[in-house]
């Protein structure tokens, strides 16, 4: 789960973590205030939305007075801002963040994840701060430094004296630095986030250390034990179609062809994506109905798919294992009935109970295609999408 | 012979509920040793003609259980793995799915110097044809012969045994490893027993998106593995920076694509499946020398 910069530098504070001060605005007139209250020659305003890159995008400008951030804030509110991780189609501004201007002297970048192939925490730290991480990783590799963190040890002093060396930080900054992460790193642990990065980390020209930008993501499967982590959500910024899935407990990730899928596991509903473009068809969505389905479940997963005015056709496949094909085919007889489906739906159940799914399907005397193999089953749907 | 499981088995079940026992009950109907289950607060009981036990330890001392199979629900799974390796099973396979990543990451390290073998989370499980079954496998797919597979994926695991088994090509043993970022055996684990397994002759890999298990299997392979290795890579289609279902599977900043996957298994010459209905055609293929 992603939040938003304000809610991450709130956080942020909660665990000593130095950001600059700021408040949330919603309106010009509300940001004004902000300004005022802050009380500095400069601010900054700030669009706040689930996205990187908002600089470059016209989402964050400076303000050198309230009325300049009134008026500034007025312009950002109610923007879509386009950024390259925001897609074309843009995400609209609600709120803006107003934040006390930094005279900076340095940035840095810091980040804080696991790191797979160890299956430690990672700490990556670069001197080449507000650039783009993986940009730098990729040309100069040097100017990274990653300090692997035992999960169950933790962060120790030497650690954080080796990131140190490599921001190439003095003694006081060194030290500002030591309660830094500290506070980052049990943040990171005590909240189950699966990602912290700050970039840039400004080294201010006082030698100050602030967190000028903060990501924060959470571990999904953790939020249970974080009811306030789940609740700084918000459904404005996620996918209609990947959040109406999530609230039925779908794994959903809208695509943009026209062959709906249904599939049971998260793998072969990635290799049903592969088959369906093997066979020159494209796929309008993923779908793992998950290890649960049942007659309910693939009722919604229908509904989600017809969602998209693009899919031409339903590919349905399942290979039982816990799911029981039997329970599936009732659950897209009664789709086919109830949600009156007007597409081609072609359906292929394998495993658990396959024979009694087949013979609920071809008893309901709706027109439902069947298929034995998963290169059969998208071959039909593929070319019952071109309308042949 | 086969890995990781077979008749020597004795299997204990922790997490006695409705998926438990139904699962329980297929795999001693397939012919395993299914002995006990343990259930705090169930203790005592009998369920599905399996004795429940408090502890994982009391089970143990009581029915010689050598390995668990784990459908705890997710706050407690990690503890439930633990449990498992605290009393030196020589296997525990976790099944469930969404366990907080910190939990497994802490779990995982603390289990360095266990004897106890984690196969998983978030994993079908393990099948050694017509001798063992643990997890959820549906087993009637799978037929005895040489081939091993393994997979980080659960239905398409199926898939592909089913492919193999219609070929008329039987398997060694069938293990998903489990598609989570932090797991117990992975590729290179499953790897390094097929090779040692006089009976596997070839192996079948199944890989998908994110992380780099598979560039790390294929530097493995093309120094270790002597047997002929097919392979697929689900998500060859997955849009950048979407999670495809599993926890794990991601491409994160250029990080984790199929295509890089499969050009590391091909450069250590594993025989790569375009197409997901051709893994057991590609495996039939490379290796009809040693079938």
């Amino acid at each position: 789960m992603n939040v938003h910069e304000y809610q991450a530098k709130a956080l942020f504070r909660d665990f000593g973590v130095a950001v600059p001060d700021g408040e949330l605005a919603t309106t010009p007139a509300e940001a004004e205030t902000a300004a005022k209250r802050l009380g500095v020659p400069v601010v900054v305003v700030k669009a706040q939305v689930h996205a990187g890159g908002r600089g470059k995008g016209g989402g964050i400008q400076l303000a050198k007075s309230p009325a300049e951030a009134k008026q500034r804030a007025s312009e950002i509110l109610g923007m879509t801002l386009v950024t390259h991780q925001t897609g074309p189609e843009g995400k609209l501004v609600r709120k803006v963040y107003v934040e006390a201007g930094s005279e900076i002297a340095r940035e840095l970048y810091l980040a804080l994840t696991l790191d797979r192939a160890s299956e430690c925490f990672a700490v990556i730290a670069s001197t080449a701060g507000g650039m783009d991480i993986e940009e730098v990783a990729a040309k100069t590799p040097e100017r990274i430094h990653t300090e692997l963190v035992d999960p169950l040890v933790g962060l120790q002093g030497y650690q954080i004296r080796k990131i140190a060396r490599a921001l190439e930080l003095d003694a006081p900054q060194s030290g500002r630095l030591d309660a830094f992460l500290r506070g980052l790193y049990r943040l990171f642990v005590e909240k189950d986030a699966s990602l912290v990065e700050i970039n840039p980390l400004v080294v201010t020209q006082q030698g100050e250390l602030f967190a000028l930008d903060g990501k924060l993501n959470f571990d999904d499967n953790a939020l249970y034990r974080h009811p306030d982590v789940a609740a700084l959500r918000d459904p404005e910024e996620e996918d209609p179609r990947e959040r109406a899935a999530k609230e039925i407990d779908l794994a959903y990730v809208g695509l943009d062809g026209d062959v709906g899928c249904m599939v049971n596991g998260a793998g072969l509903a990635m290799a049903t994506l592969d088959m369906i473009t093997v066979c020159g068809g494209r796929p309008a969505n993923f779908l793992d109905a998950g290890g649960g389905a049942d007659k309910a479940k693939v009722k919604e997963a229908f509904k989600l798919i017809l969602r998209d005015p693009n899919v031409r056709a339903i590919l349905v496949n399942i290979f039982g294992g816990i799911v029981r094909c039997d329970l599936i085919a009732e659950g897209v007889v009664a789709a086919a009935a109830e949600l009156g489906v007007k597409v081609p739906l072609v359906v292929r159940l394998q495993g658990t109970n396959a024979a009694e799914g087949r013979k609920i399907l071809a008893d309901s005397k709706l027109d439902i295609t069947p298929a034995e193999t998963l290169r059969e089953a998208a071959e039909k749907a593929v070319a019952a999408a071109r309308g042949r | 012979m086969a890995i990781l499981a077979g008749r020597h088995t004795r299997l204990l079940v922790q997490g006695m509920g409705r998926m438990g026992q139904f699962h329980a009950k297929l795999s001693r109907e397939y012919g395993t040793a299914v002995v006990a289950g343990v259930h705090p607060g169930k203790g005592g009981t009998t369920i599905e003609d399996v004795p429940i036990f408090e502890t994982v330890g009391e089970a143990v001392r009581a029915t010689g259980a050598n390995a668990s199979v784990v459908f705890v629900p997710p706050p407690g799974a990690a503890d439930a793995i633990l449990e498992a390796a605290d009393a030196s099973l020589e296997l525990v396979c976790c099944i469930t799915e969404g366990i907080p990543t910190l939990d497994m990451a802490r779990a995982k390290r603390a289990m360095c110097s266990s004897p106890t073998r984690l196969v998983g989370p978030n994993c079908p499980g393990v099948v050694v044809p017509e001798q063992c079954r643990i997890g959820i496998m549906p087993a009637q797919i799978t037929r005895p012969g040489p081939v091993g597979v393994v997979s980080r994926s659960g239905t398409l695991t199926y898939e592909a045994v089913d492919q193999l088994s219609r070929l008329g090509i039987g398997q060694s043993t069938c293990v998903g490893i489990g598609g989570d970022p932090v797991i117990g055996t992975n590729f290179v684990d499953a790897l390094a027993l097929f090779e040692a397994d006089p009976e596997t002759k070839a192996v079948v890999m199944i890989g998908e998106i994110g992380g780099s298990a598979e560039e790390t299997a294929a530097r493995f392979i093309r120094d270790h593995v002597t047997k002929p290795v097919a392979a697929f890579i689900a998500g060859q289609n997955a849009p950048a920076g979407k999670r495809m279902g599993h926890a794990g599977a991601i491409i994160a900043g250029g990080k984790g694509r199929a295509v890089d996957k499969i050009a590391a298994l091909e450069a250590a010459g594993v025989a790569v499946a375009r197409s997901p209905a051709e893994i057991g055609e590609t495996l039939a293929k490379h290796a009809a020398g040693v079938l």
